[in-house]
């Protein structure tokens, strides 16, 4: 019995297949379940194991490393405030005092009905609006402290369901399409026109050893 | 020196609100350097490449002709594009990748054929969901497009192209890093030798690592030729570059400029450009290439934008951000920030970079916090020395990767340009900026 739902169980095949090596697809499939569990439970763990070839604490020390792959529960809304040097010039460390008193959290922590998890996020590349912050990865814009505030009212009522998908970086991101070049294909393509650029080669090699006997 | 005329070769299509689609792509002349590549030989798109004397985007501002010709030798050989940009500050990339996916992608296909690999990469950062979204709208257009699967425009040439996500580390941006985050690990920097993926790569194979950017360059440059790319700029910073302008400026953003011609004067206080200082304060300092270059005073304002330009002068253009300090600004909080960074971000493989960084970190932190010694200046500057000895630039390494010697540039530049800020805030028990 698969722990991943049927759409994501397919997904994930369909991932794997996309790989040289089943366990290139480890990351994107730890992707897919935080999409259905919000984190990495140990089904999910055990189930992208046995896709991927390798053992469950191989998986487990792989996602560990990673800053989005959460191997514990974590609230709906991931909200990730900057402040790195680009938004520590533009008052990042005042927005983050200000998030962590209208959550009620410290950074790092989740609110009690399990609704946010506040992050103190390393640079997030949209440095010409600061302080910047990500909802579940998601750009909102630059923050005050009042804009802060309407932005998690507005995601406690549901109104940014549309921006801000609950939990999963890749809900929206579809392969439509599988491998279409056949790999023994490619590599007889590549024999050909290995063995072309090796005649060339050998061709002018040649016209410039003429070229020097003439100068000689 | 001023801003020049030179044609915009990466954003050209970023005024459009529709840029990312393949329709505004093939109606903006899209996909027409590939098919010229497909009718050259795939020696003669590299010699393009090679005569465009163009310098990787990524950091290291390696020459990517140079990085390609030591493929050529090997047969079966993977293509893989770095997308994860996050080296503090810089977000280029990022724009690029929303904003004009498909023009990546043809650049990938171009260098693809180029080098005759088997099979491309783009390794995305994990926290550019929508980015992820378009670049693989963009891949699902481009196939059905006939740009990108088997037989790509009739041509012969078959490639597949992947874009992989990352997960949200620092360290995968590093070549090596990458490709074991690629194939399913801790994003771990290799050992080197050999100190090119070229020759042990992705699953063992010869493999090509290159940035975005670059990518971005490579339609243009078959397009109009590698001596039209080679007549922008001067020396070796040829073409033009994607400068990304944050901090205390008027217009933070990127701005596409002729490498060398241009001139950080320009950039920072140019009305077009970064329109000056913010209100009515002074320039403190800035950093002209990501968190890991050494900082600059007022008085380097008038140097250019250029690779050896800035070398030179003791720091580099790295990812080609610019991060612009006021006179409000405390040097010893910019400084303890980029620290922690580092120490966040540290894989944790090599003890001078893990462990030196956390101690760098907490001793800034109690400066900065009113609990600072005088003597903690010292020790501040012998513990760069650990990491990287001699605290000089281009900086000694005693780590597996270059995240370690990276570490002590803004300490050493806050102490050597601004001891006495550092001084006052022991003296006074605290920071004189709060």
């Amino acid at each position: 019995m698969s722990h991943l739902r049927g759409d994501l169980r397919t997904r994930a095949e369909e991932l794997v297949a996309l790989y040289p090596e089943k366990r290139s697809a480890l990351i994107p499939l730890c992707h897919l379940a935080q999409e259905q569990d919000g984190w990495l439970t140990p089904e999910a763990v055990g189930e992208i194991a046995e896709l991927c070839g390798v053992t469950a604490a191989e998986v487990q020390g792989t996602a560990s490393f990673y800053d989005m792959l959460h191997i514990e529960p974590v609230g709906t809304y991931a909200v990730a405030v900057c402040t790195n040097i680009a938004c520590l010039l533009g008052g990042a460390l005042e927005l983050l005092e200000h998030a962590e008193s209208t959550l009620g959290v410290r950074a790092g922590g989740t609110t009690v009905d399990g609704v946010f998890t506040l992050h103190e996020a390393e640079c997030l590349a949209d440095c010409d609006k600061t302080p910047c912050v990500q909802v579940n990865h998601r750009y909102v814009g630059a923050q005050t402290p009042e804009s802060f505030d309407t932005l998690v009212e507005d995601l406690r009522a549901g109104r940014l369901s549309d921006t801000v998908p609950e939990h999963g970086t890749l809900v929206r991101v579809r392969r439509t399409v599988g491998l279409q070049a056949d790999r023994d294909a490619i590599k007889a393509e590549r024999a050909a026109v290995a063995q072309e650029q090796a005649a060339r080669a050998a061709a002018a090699a040649a016209a410039a050893a003429t070229e020097g006997e003439k100068k000689a | 020196m001023a801003i020049t005329d030179a044609p915009k070769i990466v954003t050209a299509r970023l005024g459009y609100d529709d840029s990312f689609t393949l329709e505004r792509y093939l109606a903006t002349g899209g996909y027409a350097g590939l098919r010229k590549a497909l009718t050259m030989t795939p020696e003669a798109v590299a010699a393009e490449v090679d005569a465009a004397s163009l310098l990787g985007r990524g950091g290291a501002g390696f020459p990517a002709g140079r990085k390609w010709s030591m493929l050529r030798k090997n047969p079966l050989t993977y293509l893989v594009i770095n997308g994860d940009e996050s080296e503090p500050a810089t977000f280029k990339d990022h724009m690029l990748i929303e904003g004009d996916p498909h023009q990546i992608l043809e650049g990938v296909l171009i260098s693809a054929y180029a080098l005759q690999v088997s099979q491309a990469f783009i390794y995305l950062r994990g926290e550019f969901a929508l980015g992820l979204e378009r670049l693989q709208t963009a891949l699902n257009e481009a196939y059905a497009h006939g740009a990108v699967g088997s037989n790509i425009f009739d041509s012969g040439f078959s490639l597949d192209i992947v874009v992989h996500p990352g997960a949200g580390a620092y360290i995968c941006g590093e070549e090596t890093a990458l490709l074991e985050s690629l194939e399913g690990k801790r994003g771990f920097p290799r050992i080197k030798p050999p100190f090119f993926p070229a020759a042990i790569g992705l699953y063992g194979e010869p493999t090509v690592v290159n940035n975005v950017e670059t990518m971005a360059n490579i339609p243009w440059i078959v397009n109009n030729g590698g001596a039209a790319f080679a007549a922008l700029g001067a020396g070796r910073s040829t073409g033009t570059r994607l400068f990304a302008l944050a901090g205390h400026v008027r217009n933070p953003g990127n701005y596409e400029l002729e490498m060398v011609k241009t001139t950080f004067r320009d950039l920072i206080y140019a009305p077009v450009l970064g329109g000056g200082i913010r209100g009515s304060n002074t320039l403190k300092a800035f950093i002209p290439g990501g968190v890991s270059a050494p900082w600059f005073g007022p008085d380097q304002v008038d140097l250019p934008l250029g690779q050896d330009e800035v070398g030179n002068a003791g720091s580099m253009l790295g990812s080609g951000s610019i991060v612009v300090m006021d006179s409000a600004t405390c040097m010893v909080r910019a400084a303890w920030r980029i620290t922690k960074f580092f120490s966040r971000e540290s894989c944790g493989q090599c003890t001078p970079c893990r462990e030196g960084s956390g101690w760098l970190e907490r001793i800034m932190y109690r400066i900065e916090n009113g609990a600072g010694r005088e003597e903690d200046l010292d020790l501040l500057m012998d513990l760069c020395d650990n990491i990287s000895p001699g605290v000089a630039w281009p900086p000694q390494q005693t780590t597996i990767c270059v995240l370690g010697p990276s570490i002590p540039s803004s300490i050493a530049s806050g102490i050597r340009m601004f001891r006495d800020e550092f001084l006052v805030h022991v003296k006074e028990g605290g920071c004189p900026f709060d």
